[in-house]
């Protein structure tokens, strides 16, 4: 039982990184760039909702939805203002970039609200949801954990339907297989990129609700870690794939909490950025990913 | 007889000179400033540090700027530098004279974080580009994960180890903590000084300028404009990745028992992925493939904040903001053209002034 | 005994077959042409001979040594040296030093001797900086020795890239389209350049090349390709009035 509560908790967990990781995976599949800003537009969202429905009680759905506008608009002003520049500038430049724009977040946060944390009232619990208790109280499921993983399914098959079966689904396809042949074909590479990074975003809004929710508390590096971790997880199921996004998310939480629970609390992190080295050393396009050969 | 030679100098032996020039003649001046009584304590605190930071821009860039590769975990390699280098001062401090001890204690952490630059080397530089930048951060976490777990004691049964807690080393009642988990390591004897600064700053510049500027330095120069050119003229890749790698770890190690010896504790959180960065900032703002330009950066960035007090709480925000600007102004390709359009706009009209004159 | 023998000599991608049952011989001291249509395989038999690609089958012997498969440097130690069709500079390093790092492993210190500063580091670049000048001047590149590999023309690229190849000391030298992208003028000056190393270094040469006049100028034997395989062989006068050829250019069958 004790097994089942930290893999439920290890699978909620990896919900989230799996949904962060979309955002890493979509904008590295797309712009072909670690957008290293990620996992600090997941802090905005969350002070977002920590204001909105924390301190001004707002409806909690429509915090939520208030910070995806937030960080959708964040997010695209981002793009727009540091990393279009650099479209032909060498990934290092690009790369940089984004440290620098990840900073600039958590510092501003820092200067704003200052590095103390704050508590972070669950909008799982404001909805008014229970835990799940089954086995006569053996096993307990936490509200938060259930609407996580049940959140991350849903975002991950409509996901999959708009990038398959919609015209802007079809051109972020497009630039991601040739963004030179794509413009050639019409397709507006710039917007498309936009669009990418607007999903992500209001993605990484919903992820910082759910993230805050089951582990409430809210600093300017709270986004920070998971952030960087999601990525782990982006790489681990394949750069690029929507599935292996989730898989690689997943797996990632699992091991995390079940290390946390069984090895050490102190080298679970440790153990989560092994898992990535043994990864991209032994299969570095991921489980999901495909191979792209450089032409001579 | 010295000047008119320095002329005739090829032009990089020259440039090189000046930038040893402008460490010693920062030195004097600092002395006799200090001499004089006209150097604030602050400052005076400050002039370690500086030197470390100096000693880990210019080690960085020769991985960022002459291997062409982002290494986010360079103060993962400062910290095992400082943790075995302060290790082996806390244990021999007392039985070895200190120019005996003291050395030692630096070599120490140059070896270690040159080992640990190859046990990181041989899988990371098998990637590149992003990846490669993701990992360097994974190692350097993991490095501040171990450290910050580990326990070593020592009494009359010899040293104790344990990577759960300081219980479990199952010590007699009179042994004395080495490292105790996240705690570090305290009570060291302080033993770095300006001085000894600014001579490791020459050995680091002595040794890594004169192997840009050789057959090893061009090989891996080769590798960063094209790495399938550069197989082709018979340049081993692994090779020469690993050696520019594990030789800006060593350097690295160096700065980091500077740094550590600086001071009378030693905590591994200290060297987390924040430290990465700022040395990150300072190649950056320095020039990437700037030696001279790193040493400046690291040096004003690390004084400036610190004499003017009200900035000290913006100084992250503005190395952040540095950091974006320089790269968009630097590597922007429209940016670029608009810059040389500028600069040529200056030089025609400058000379059809001449024209006129 | 020839410099290198190409013998059945294959790669297939996946399902695809891009190069099969290849034979070539090549002597010490000629001039050869590999000509076909775009997308025949003629730089993907370039990237097999110098271990880019390793061949799914046949093999490769140069001066009596099997090289089948062997790693790029191992192959640029052996003695092939190669162009490339994208021009492969290092951009950001000077003129002059980029012919050095072509001399990698014919004037060799080690790295302490470099950092060091001991005499044999002076010595050797000596000797260096005097052979990689007298190359660029036979490539009328020694005016610009110290400006960077980006900063030339373009022409002038691809005869730096020459001049590096042929730093490494090779008996076998590999151009890829040498003369792309170059009006008449530089065509010709190129020919009389490519003629002039193969006599003053006694090296064979073997080069793709879409200029026909070119090819057809310098070269004693041309082997053509078409879909991976060898369709003729022989003499420029040969090839102009082999049938299939003039098919295989016009696209018919």
């Amino acid at each position: 039982m004790q097994f089942l509560s930290y893999l439920i908790s290890g699978i909620s967990l990896g919900s989230v990184y799996a949904l962060i990781a979309l955002g890493y995976t979509m904008v590295y599949g797309i712009a072909k760039m670690l957008n290293f800003a990620h996992g600090d537009i997941i802090m905005i969202g969350s002070y977002v909702i920590f204001f909105a429905f924390g301190s001004f009680g707002l409806n909690p759905i429509l915090s939520v939805v208030l910070s995806m506008v937030v960080c959708t608009i964040l997010g695209v002003t981002i793009e727009r203002v540091a990393y279009r520049p650099l479209r032909e500038a060498p990934s290092l430049a690009v790369l940089i970039t984004a440290i620098g724009v990840s900073y600039l977040l958590q510092q501003v946060a820092q200067l704003l609200w200052s590095a103390n944390p704050k508590s972070f009232q669950s909008i799982v619990a404001g909805v008014g949801l229970q835990p799940l208790v089954l086995f006569d109280g053996q096993l307990t499921i936490s509200a938060e954990a259930i609407v996580t993983i049940l959140a991350c399914i849903v975002i991950m098959v409509a996901l999959t339907a708009f990038v398959n079966h919609t015209v802007p689904g079809h051109a972020m396809l497009a630039v991601s297989e040739d963004r030179g042949a794509a413009q050639l074909m019409g397709v507006n590479v710039n917007g498309t990129i936009a669009l990418t990074f607007a999903i992500g975003s209001a993605l990484a809004a919903v992820a910082g609700a759910l993230l805050c929710s089951s582990y409430p508390t809210l600093s300017p590096t709270t986004g920070a870690m998971p952030g960087i971790k999601a990525f782990v997880a982006a790489v681990f199921g394949g750069i690029g794939s929507i599935p292996g996004a989730f898989l690689g998310g997943v797996l990632l939480g699992v091991i995390e909490n079940l290390s946390k629970a069984y090895i050490s609390t102190q080298l679970s992190d440790a153990i989560v950025f092994l898992v990535l080295i043994v990864v991209l050393v032994v299969k570095p396009t991921g489980l999901l990913g495909k191979k792209v050969n450089v032409k001579v | 007889m010295p000047l008119s030679r320095l002329k005739h100098m090829k032009k990089t032996t020259r440039s090189n000179l000046i930038t040893f020039a402008i460490v010693i003649g920062f030195y004097l001046v600092v002395q006799i400033l200090s001499g004089a009584g006209l150097t604030s304590r602050s400052f005076e605190g400050q002039l370690v540090p500086i030197c470390a930071y100096v000693m880990l821009a210019i080690s960085l860039n020769l991985t960022v700027g002459f291997l062409g590769e982002l290494s986010l975990g360079h103060a993962g390699f400062m910290s095992v530098g400082a943790f075995s280098g302060v290790l082996l001062w806390t244990m021999l401090g007392d039985s070895l004279p200190a120019y005996v001890a003291l050395p030692l204690a630096f070599l120490a952490g140059g070896l270690v974080a040159g080992i640990f630059g190859v046990i990181v080397g041989v899988p990371v530089l098998r990637l590149s580009g992003d990846y490669l930048a993701i990992v360097t951060l994974a190692f350097g976490e993991i490095i501040k994960n171990i450290i910050n777990a580990l326990y070593l004691g020592v009494d009359e049964n010899g040293l104790h180890f344990s990577m759960t807690d300081a219980t479990s080393l199952g010590m007699e009642p009179d042994g004395t903590m080495l490292i105790n988990g996240a705690m570090g390591i305290t009570g060291i004897q302080k033993a770095s000084n300006f001085t000894i600064g600014i001579v490791l700053i020459i050995l680091t510049l002595f040794v890594i300028l004169n192997m840009i500027n050789s057959r090893t330095g061009r090989a891996v120069m080769a590798i960063r404009d094209n790495e399938i050119a550069a197989q082709s003229v018979g340049i081993n890749l692994t090779r020469y990745k690993l050696t520019a790698f594990v030789v800006s770890a060593v350097f690295a190690g160096f700065a980091g028992v500077l740094y550590g010896l600086n001071y009378s504790s030693l905590v591994a959180s200290r060297f987390d992925y924040n430290t990465s960065i700022q040395i990150l900032v300072f190649v950056v703002l320095g020039g990437i493939g700037s030696i001279r330009g790193s040493i400046i950066a690291a040096a004003l960035l690390t004084v400036l904040p610190e004499m003017l007090r009200g900035l000290q709480d913006y100084r992250m925000l503005i190395y952040a903001i540095v950091l974006i600007v320089v790269m968009i102004f630097n590597q922007s390709p429209q940016i670029v053209a608009w810059r040389k359009r500028v600069v040529e706009r200056f030089k025609s009209r400058g000379k059809k002034q001449k024209e006129v004159a | 005994m020839a410099l290198l023998e190409v013998s059945n000599l294959g790669i297939a991608f996946g399902g695809l077959q891009a190069v099969s049952q290849l034979d070539m011989t090549i002597e010490k001291g000629h001039l050869y042409g590999l000509i076909g249509p775009n997308g025949a395989g003629k730089t993907t038999v370039f990237n097999m001979l110098t271990g880019v690609y390793r061949p799914t089958e046949g093999n490769i012997v140069l001066d009596g040594k099997d090289i089948t498969g062997k790693s790029p440097e191992a192959i640029s130690k052996a003695g092939i040296a190669r162009t490339f069709q994208n021009i492969r500079l290092f951009n950001e390093m000077s003129v002059l030093d980029n012919v050095k790092v072509g001399m990698h492993n014919q004037v060799t210190y080690g790295m302490w001797t470099g950092i060091l500063r001991l005499p044999a580091y002076r010595e050797k670049e000596h000797e260096m900086n005097r052979r990689a000048r007298n190359l660029l001047k036979i490539f009328d590149l020694d005016e610009q020795a110290d400006l960077k590999a980006s900063q030339l023309p373009y022409g002038k690229q691809r005869k730096l890239e020459i001049a590096r190849a042929l730093a490494t000391n090779p008996k076998l030298l590999l151009l890829d389209e040498p003369a792309a992208g170059m009006n008449p003028n530089e065509t010709e000056e190129l020919m009389q350049t490519v003629r002039s190393v193969r006599d003053q270094f006694g090296i064979a040469i073997l080069l793709i090349e879409h200029d026909m006049n070119f090819v057809m100028g310098i070269c004693e034997e041309i082997t053509v390709l078409d879909y991976g395989r060898m369709i003729a062989r022989g003499d420029g006068k040969a090839i102009r009035n082999n049938p299939k050829v003039i098919a295989a250019y016009l696209g018919g069958d």
